[in-house]
């Protein structure tokens, strides 16, 4: 197995949200991407979108810490696009013939249907923090989100003490796992 | 205020907040109190969710402040199809022969009703003004005819009688298309007068065919002339299912007919009972009765009971059942005419598909 180690680098820059590291990945990558999906029938802000998603599957492998890099961050980062590239074509049936590619690949179903799962969830909590309302959204963010503590919280929203933040936190704490399991229930 | 500091326990347990003491004795009680490990379990869960949610948020917002300055630095630029496209873009290449083939269509409209405008002789203004009143009139009276006609369907005397009170309601599914249905038997089971009601509002007369207490089932026929024998889209499962199989159920919890779906999360019921077996559905009063379909569109059980305790704890009897029912059935001679459909036609159907098909065979019950 060969060893990358500026690979290696990048990806532990990218579990920790650094955004040095995103840039530099832009920059190495995105060039590559755009042309493969340009030729494929995409626009330039499909290209976006599709690289976007594929940092977002990188970033989740990198931050779970079990990934090993067996190829360059560029192949994988190709294959994940050309990957999720391909279902959308399915999905909007632009998709005329196989569209192979002479470029070295890696299989990466299995990521992607990992990723598919957790970017389920991940839209069920978006939506369900959409419908608590202010200010249980804004409270819980500040709480798990942002990691304050409830003395802060009491005073950055006004309540009188952290007594009284803590039993709104925990009305606001149950509407929201209503909703979230409420979805997810429903989605399974 | 006990559920905010039990949770708030369960949240410093889980962050490790708590200190050696604490918690043995929160694990001590964990052992011993069911509850309170599935709150822990299923708070745990919440919270990986929420953190996963939280760090993917701000990772996102990086990327997008990250690819906003590089278009702004001119990094990410928009790029031109290169001459050595792999495949032809279809899109742009037809845009062309799409462009030409509308305006041949424009055109030739616009010439046909130019033609036409040329040819068609023109009308007499005030012939057409008395024609127009021969239609008001004629009009006029089909609207008097119409109240004439909701008046008299007013007057006539609806067959159930409207002074009934009824007590008890749930769901039924038809199992012969002859008029043979079968629910639960706590719906029915103190009843003098059964009615059901299909989807498009319907009301039929029925009587209890079959009625069995124990296991919980009934079977009605519909007695009333205006029923209309039909053909059956569903078959009813002899075997029994496997766990974590996808279900789904068609029921009456209101007035409109409502869909749940679920999969099936115990081969046995309540402290192992072998007559039925869990399912984790939304039920709710009313959905007693209910078919529980498979992703094949065959009948595995009747929704039944709901542990009160235990939410999503719903147990339905086990298809084999109702096919005993008739078996017992059959015995009279009066009944010897039963048949059920051995195959489901809804079988290769996609969920929607299978739904909209089979709810037409779903009935609302009422008894007195």
């Amino acid at each position: 197995m060969k060893v990358y180690p500026n690979d290696d680098l990048l990806l532990k820059g990218l579990a920790s949200n650094d955004k040095q590291a995103i840039e530099a990945l832009y920059k190495e990558n995105f060039g590559l991407i755009q042309t493969y999906i340009l030729n494929n029938n995409g626009t330039t802000d499909d290209a976006k979108d599709i690289f976007q998603e594929a940092m977002i599957v990188l970033y989740e492998k990198a931050a779970s810490g079990s990934f090993e890099l067996t190829a360059q961050i560029k192949t994988y980062v190709y294959s994940v696009c050309r990957r999720l590239w391909l279902k959308r074509l399915q999905q909007s049936q632009r998709y005329n013939s196989p569209v192979e590619s002479l470029d070295e690949v890696v299989p990466v179903e299995e990521e992607l249907e990992e990723h598919q799962k957790k970017n389920e969830a991940y839209l069920m909590m978006e939506k369900a923090m959409g419908h608590i309302g202010e200010p249980c959204k804004s409270l819980l963010e500040a709480y798990y989100l942002h990691g304050k503590n409830m003395q802060e919280i009491a005073e950055n929203f006004g309540y009188t003490n952290a007594d009284n933040a803590k039993n709104q936190k925990y009305k606001c704490l149950m509407r929201l796992k209503k909703l979230f399991f409420t979805q997810y229930k429903n989605g399974n | 205020m006990d559920e905010i500091l039990l949770l708030d326990a369960v949240e410093r347990y889980l962050k490790g907040e708590m200190n050696e003491q604490e918690k043995t004795s929160f694990e001590q009680m964990r052992r011993t109190n069911p509850e309170l490990d599935q709150l822990v379990v299923e708070h745990h869960f919440f919270l990986d969710e929420v953190n996963r949610y939280s760090s993917i948020k701000a990772f996102k917002n990086n990327l997008h402040e990250t690819q906003t300055k590089l278009e702004a630095e001119g990094v990410l630029k928009e790029k031109e199809l290169g001459a050595g496209a792999k495949v032809v873009n279809l899109y742009r290449r037809y845009k062309k022969t799409i462009a030409i083939a509308a305006s041949i269509a424009g055109i030739t409209s616009l010439l046909t009703y130019a033609a036409t405008n040329l040819v068609a002789p023109k009308a007499d203004a005030e012939q057409i003004q008395e024609l127009s009143k021969k239609i008001d009139a004629i009009k006029k009276t089909t609207d008097a005819q119409g109240k004439e006609i909701s008046k008299v369907k007013t007057d006539i005397p609806t067959k159930v009688d409207p002074k009934i009170q009824f007590k008890s309601r749930g769901t039924a599914f038809l199992i012969d298309g002859k008029g043979y249905l079968a629910t639960n038997a706590h719906i029915i089971k103190t009843s003098n007068t059964v009615v059901v009601i299909n989807n498009k509002g319907d009301e039929f007369l029925a009587k209890i065919a079959f009625i069995d207490n124990v296991k919980d089932i009934a079977i009605l026929k519909i007695e009333d002339k205006d029923y209309k024998n039909i053909q059956l889209p569903y078959s009813i499962s002899k075997s029994t299912t496997d766990i974590a199989e996808p279900i789904y159920t068609l029921g009456y919890p209101r007035d409109e007919i409502v869909y749940g779906e679920g999969y099936l999360s115990a081969k046995t019921g309540f402290n192992g009972d072998t007559l039925t077996c869990q399912i984790d559905v939304p039920a709710n009063p009313g959905n007693s009765g209910g078919p529980i379909f498979n992703e094949n569109g065959e009948v595995i059980g009747i929704l039944s009971t709901k542990q009160l305790q235990t939410e999503g704890a719903v147990f339905a009897i086990q298809s084999k059942y109702i096919l005993k029912a008739l078996d017992e059935l059959k015995k009279d001679d009066k009944y010897a005419d039963i048949k059920i459909s051995s195959v489901s036609s809804v079988r290769k159907m996609e969920r929607k598909a299978q739904a909209r098909k089979v709810k037409d065979f779903i009935f609302m019950v009422k008894g007195n």
